[in-house]
């Protein structure tokens, strides 16, 4: 402003004791472990997913020892493997979508964003610390847990092989687990975090936005779109498109056959088709902008 | 130099106008208390000052823009509106690491040495504090960040007594000194009247009266006066008077009695009757008059109040 408000400024800053900032990174980082007491469901949920998929799989094994359908079929050894995989995948969706819908919707419910705007940070560091659950803690908590239980699997599946008198080198030669995981690693990132990007920072956008019912005002505009296309053109392109969005049918692997189950080693992974199909950057485009809003709305919003 | 300071401040939501051109100015080390009816524009004002609303017209707080700077400037700030703010799943510890975290003023010890004296315990969450407990918490984190102004908005809403008392004299006594400044807006008037340094009263989103509180001791007396002299009181031209217990109790705003020289007229009105201080409350009806229906009624709850105090 004007030459006056400047010194103004500076004098009280001067007066003011030692050069008090934080870093950036280490707001980020109580940002994010914030979060983290908030939602413990991010970790609680597939941690109990994961549990109770090992307990099962514990018992199928165990019984497969004395019955023999349920013995493990050494030619489809992987197969449990996969569904394991899956499952923290599809927890990790559920639980992106529920924190999404609610991070900034609560604090305005509960009045708490008064609190928090109290602090020094500003509200990019606080949206983009929510924004990071979704696509960075969550898709890298989800492989950490995944390639846990495969270890953990792998250990059932070798005392019920050496139990039943077999042995455990097929097993361990015939799982290429370095390689899996690190296949896993590549798809949880690209198809779970960086692909559905734009759904996660619009429910985002809409939490911080609506007053009340965030999942009503999430899906009802999509559907509408939907609802006027089939109308219309008699086509489902907009529904085809926002479905492909969240469930990751990324073209991460082999275009020709978009698979549920990359962690199939026979499956080729594509990151140079990945990286330059112009679907992802429009993705990124559509999830910075959303995101911008949000920090943009945050400014404005108080308690409801 | 102005802590805050503010000119032709104007906010409106829709067609309600929460302020209307409110010009500000409170100086560092001075307790300002913002006393006025609901919907007066109290909390917008506030909001305003704190960078969590944006308005028309200049505001400078620290030097900084609110608006634009509100994160920087929370360095220098710190608020606690009423009770309900902290988020109820927070454990104290939590609190504590977090503020810690993400604050550059914040003096954890000395927040520790605050909530040694609760009986707060580390491990609760906010929602197993009682009401009481929640503002000492608060109170602790605030007091235990070196800020240059604090900014409370009825911090003491719907806690007893005795919390309240305690709370003002943390306040007081362990928090404020010549280098701070404290906004409090607030109805509790008659707990804050001895707090304050300044007095402003706000309404329909205009600042009606403004005045430190040695002005108020020295311009304005309150009568009791005696049954047989209430003639003679009254041919004072007294701003307001009214019944409590059979006795006619008149304010006099001695400005306006400045035809006579300031001793005698307070020799005058303590022949009388006693004279005091008034209220803040008493005052506030006074000023505002009859302007309008909702100040008549939050100020006569005060007077009750006030009367069964006695």
């Amino acid at each position: 402003m004007s030459t006056q408000s400047n010194a103004i400024s500076e004098s009280f800053q001067s007066h003011s004791a030692a050069p008090a900032t934080i870093p950036a990174t280490r707001v980020f980082y109580w940002s994010v472990r914030r979060e983290l007491w908030e939602n413990r469901s991010i970790y609680v949920a597939p941690l109990a997913v994961a549990a109770v998929a090992l307990f099962a799989f514990c018992l199928s094994s165990f019984v497969g020892i004395w019955e023999a359908p349920l013995r493990l079929n050494q030619a489809h050894a992987q197969a449990p493997f996969d569904m394991a995989a899956g499952l923290m995948m599809l927890t990790g969706i559920v639980v992106s979508v529920f924190y999404c819908l609610d991070a900034l919707h609560g604090e305005r419910r509960d009045r708490s964003i008064l609190f928090w705007k109290s602090l020094p940070v500003s509200d990019a560091t606080t949206v983009l610390a929510k924004a990071s659950i979704p696509l960075v803690i969550l898709p890298l908590l989800i492989f950490a847990i995944a390639v846990a239980m495969h270890w953990l699997m792998l250990l059932i599946s070798s005392a019920v092989v050496l139990a039943s008198g077999g042995s455990v080198a097929t097993l361990w030669t015939n799982s290429s687990f370095l390689r899996t995981s690190w296949l896993l690693l590549y798809h949880i990132l690209t198809a779970h975090a960086l692909w559905p990007a734009p759904v996660y920072c619009w429910l985002l956008l809409v939490s911080g936005w609506a007053r009340r019912a965030t999942f009503l005002w999430a899906t009802l505009p999509l559907i509408a779109i939907a609802g006027v296309e089939q109308i219309t053109f008699h086509t489902w392109h907009f529904a085809t498109l926002m479905g492909g969005r969240l469930v990751g049918a990324a073209p991460t692997v082999a275009s020709t056959s978009p698979d549920m189950f990359p962690t199939d080693p026979m499956t080729h992974i594509m990151p140079g088709s990945f990286l330059s199909s112009p679907g992802l950057w429009i993705g990124l485009a559509f999830a910075a902008i959303f995101l911008a809003a949000a920090v943009r709305l945050r400014r404005y919003r108080e308690p409801i | 130099m102005a802590c805050i300071e503010a000119r032709g401040l104007r906010k409106a939501f829709g067609t309600t106008i929460a302020l209307d051109g409110v010009d500000l100015r409170v100086e560092e080390g001075h307790i300002l208390g913002l006393v006025g009816p609901n919907g007066a524009g109290k909390t917008t004002a506030l909001h305003a000052i704190l960078g969590l609303t944006p308005y028309q017209g200049e505001l400078r707080v620290l030097g900084r823009d609110p608006w634009a700077e509100r994160d920087q400037l929370m360095r220098d700030v710190c608020f606690i509106a009423d009770v309900a703010v902290l988020p109820r799943w927070i454990r104290v510890s939590q609190a504590l690491d977090y503020v810690a975290g993400v604050h550059p003023r914040f003096d954890r010890a000395k927040a520790e040495g605050f909530l040694a004296k609760t009986t707060i315990r580390r491990g609760s969450r906010v929602r197993e504090l009682s009401k009481g407990m929640v503002t000492q918490l608060h109170l602790a984190l605030v007091m235990a960040i070196d800020a240059r102004l604090l900014v409370l908005d009825e911090p003491t809403l719907g806690l007893d007594i005795l919390y309240r008392k305690q709370f003002y004299d943390s306040l007081l006594n362990d928090y404020f000194d010549r280098n701070r400044t404290i906004v409090v807006a607030t109805h509790q008037v008659e707990e804050v009247q001895h707090v304050l340094t300044d007095l402003m009263f706000i309404n329909r989103g205009r600042i009606v009266f403004e005045c430190s509180m040695e002005e108020l001791e020295s311009r304005y007396l309150e009568v009791t006066v005696h049954p047989e002299k209430v003639a003679a009181a009254q041919a004072l031209k007294p701003i307001r008077e009214r019944q409590a217990i059979g006795r006619s109790i008149l304010l006099f705003d001695l400005m306006t009695l400045d035809k006579v020289d300031h001793q005698q007229l307070v020799g005058l009105l303590s022949g009388l009757g006693d004279v005091r201080t008034p209220g803040i409350a008493d005052l506030f009806v006074a000023v505002m008059g009859n302007q309008s229906v909702v100040a008549q009624r939050v100020v006569t709850q005060g007077v009750v109040s006030q009367g069964a105090g006695q």
